[in-house]
């Protein structure tokens, strides 16, 4: 039959050339969510896992001691996102507006840390910001302080940390769509009676915010669950979700109530990107990651 | 052109180098209130430089522009009563027509009615009524000028940069827009200053047209005079055809110049404030329209040459006439029965008041030896 044959002839090339992504994405994505969600609803023994269904684990996230660890979370995810926009929009001004050589340079700057592994990275810090680290010590050598500040295992030590590792995310979704603006219109502005402030706050500011936009949507997420952040930089003392994810299931081995918090993440991240794409922003530019 | 017109832009001595390169060359120029002058010349003569020290996008290197009477040096593009048009239109794409048209406005915290009032009239004025809503994108490239052009207009500026404006529309709308521009502007009486390499566009438009060649302001007069008189070998080549000859000056009485060039001499009639010294390089430059030739020898006249081709154009007919030289002669008659023939040889010579006998200046010299060096290695 001439028909089927058309068919077998289009639809074998198509399926070995689509399949490898389609099982890649079964068996490494789809598979471990839906048993995230299941599991979510199973029971402990307080050794492992009963599978029996209940929605106790779901209730037991209203628990106020976590309640807290959940505004926590949120408050330095906001903090983080908004230190990255401050530090990471003269820098990607600056890179989308310098020669050839420069922007090559700033990009590598800022990509090659990124290549790098972040714990390695992060270790590097607590050399610098330990108690007897390169910052304490040099304060002290100048006799600018008498005893070592503590710096390290504080809030702002876990913040800095995910400012760092998080700032390219929101670097080059800004340079994407600063790079892309015509600088005419800048020049437009200024003839038109506009000086610098008001330019940027009329041109710039609105032409970039599609940047803006995917930049904040790239840091805040990861913000809320990178817990090895919190763990090298705040010792364990700073709780994030990310953190109460990994504890149920090492240390507390109660693997469906931390598949409920994953779940509860992920519920926040789809709510975040629904937002994002209900105001107009584009999924694609989200793609950086 | 009447006598005691006032200057609003003066500009003074003005240099512009970018590192080694001089892009402007100590240039000064007075625009008058009110006029339409074209800067011509072609891209990178430094014409579009000039222009956005005027509008304060450039700095000068050393020199003065002066607006109004006053020394802008120190001044931001908003403080100067100045207004731009740029090339690429440069409308806000987040903004629809009117938010675009009345920007200036609101940065001047003018009143909300009134800005209302001004962008309604600007609408008006440039043809887009009711196109208030849409977006830059929305609109054609013929469209988005007008808006850009009433962006600007609105600020009421005395002067309106416009930097080759229509460079970016096809022939046909660019024509529409020439006289419509050249309209707007007799009827609000405004300064434009207009930078464009089209010399069609700069002949049809201008009151008076500067021509800048590789920074230099080689001449600045009417389209006539530009046409008619032109002053450097430039201005001849680059203002429609011209049959340029290299000589040296023989002999002059005041009114008849004797040439002597390669192919054999030649007279001409050179304009009575210009002096020769014996032996001096000139170029002699005749229009295509005003050769003319002849199958006798005339007086005067040595040169001789062969009919290579004849293309008709429509309305008129071009015959290219190669002489001893080499060179290429280019005749133009709006008559058939006024052209010589294909293979034919004939002699050609000119009516003496119709030879533009230019001197060499110091920059023009530079470039034939640049160019001799080029060609003789």
């Amino acid at each position: 039959m001439k028909k089927n044959h058309k068919f077998r002839n289009k639809t074998i090339p198509l399926l070995t050339t689509v399949s490898p992504i389609t099982i890649w994405l079964i068996l490494l994505v789809a598979a471990p969510l839906i048993y995230v969600f299941y599991l979510s609803f199973q029971s402990t023994d307080g050794y492992s896992v009963v599978y029996k269904l209940t929605l106790s684990n779901y209730k037991e996230l209203f628990n106020p001691t976590y309640l807290e660890i959940y505004s926590n979370s949120f408050v330095l995810a906001v903090l983080t996102t908004v230190f990255s926009v401050l530090f990471g929009y003269p820098f990607a001004y600056h890179m989308a507006r310098a020669s050839g050589k420069k922007k090559a340079l700033m990009m590598m700057l800022l990509m090659i840390p990124f290549w790098t592994n972040s714990m390695i990275r992060l270790n590097g810090w607590k050399t610098i910001l330990g108690k007897t680290g390169l910052l304490n010590t040099v304060l002290e050598k100048l006799h600018l302080i008498n005893a070592p500040l503590e710096i390290l295992y504080t809030r702002g030590a876990v913040l800095l940390g995910m400012v760092y590792i998080l700032f390219p995310y929101m670097v080059l979704p800004l340079f994407a769509s600063i790079d892309k603006l015509d600088f005419g219109l800048l020049e437009a502005s200024n003839d038109l009676g506009a000086n610098k402030v008001k330019t940027f706050l009329h041109v710039t500011m609105p032409l970039t915010f599609p940047g803006i936009f995917s930049g904040t949507i790239l840091v805040f997420i990861p913000s809320l669950g990178y817990f090895f952040v919190s763990d090298i930089m705040g010792g364990g003392k700073s709780q994030l979700i990310g953190n109460l994810i990994e504890n149920q299931f090492k240390a507390a081995n109660n693997w469906p109530l931390g598949a409920a918090f994953s779940m509860l993440l992920i519920i926040l991240i789809i709510i975040i990107v629904s937002i994002y794409k209900k105001c107009g922003g584009d999924i694609k530019d989200l793609g950086v990651m | 052109m009447t006598g005691d017109k006032k200057a609003i832009v003066t500009i003074k001595n003005v240099n512009k180098k970018y590192g080694e390169n001089h892009v402007v060359h100590d240039l000064s120029l007075d625009i008058y209130e009110g006029e339409f002058l074209t800067m011509l010349g072609p891209s990178g003569c430094g014409k579009t430089t000039l222009l956005r020290m005027i509008g304060g996008f450039e700095e000068a290197t050393s020199g003065q522009i002066l607006i109004e009477g006053e020394n802008v040096e120190d001044k931001e593009p908003f403080e100067r009563n100045v207004n731009t048009v740029f090339q690429s239109y440069a409308l806000f794409p987040h903004l629809n027509i009117y938010n675009n048209i009345a920007y200036g406005l609101k940065m001047k915290k003018v009143a909300k009615a009134e800005i209302k009032d001004r962008v309604q009239a600007m609408l008006e004025l440039v043809q887009l009524n009711g196109y208030d809503k849409r977006f830059p994108t929305q609109l054609s490239g013929g469209q988005k000028q007008r808006v850009a052009i009433a962006r600007a207009l609105i600020n009421n500026p005395k002067v309106l940069l416009l930097d080759e404006p229509l460079g970016a529309l096809d022939l046909k709308l660019r024509k529409e827009m020439q006289l419509e521009l050249k309209n707007l502007q007799k009827k609000l009486g405004i300064t434009f200053i207009y930078v464009t390499h089209d010399q069609e566009e700069a002949l049809t438009m201008s009151d008076r047209i500067a021509i800048m060649y590789q920074g230099y302001l080689d001449q600045l007069d009417t389209p006539e005079g530009i046409y008619e008189k032109p002053k450097t070998k430039f201005v001849a080549d680059f203002i429609g055809e011209s049959n340029i000859f290299d000589a040296t000056v023989k002999a002059g009485t005041n009114d008849t110049v004797i040439l002597s060039m390669e192919v054999g001499s030649a007279l001409g009639k050179a304009s009575s404030d210009m002096t020769f010294e014996e032996s001096e390089m000139v170029y002699a430059c005749v229009r295509p329209e005003k050769l003319k030739f002849s199958k006798q020898p005339v007086e005067g006249f040595g040169i001789k040459g062969v009919v290579k081709e004849q293309i008709y154009v429509g309305n008129i007919i071009k015959s290219n006439i190669v002489i001893e030289s080499g060179q290429t002669l280019k005749l133009s008659r709006m008559d058939m029965d006024e052209i010589p023939k294909v293979g034919q040889v004939i002699n050609i010579y000119w009516d003496l008041e119709d030879v533009v006998i230019m001197k060499s200046s110091a920059h023009i010299i530079h470039n034939v030896i640049e160019n001799v060096n080029l060609g003789g290695v």
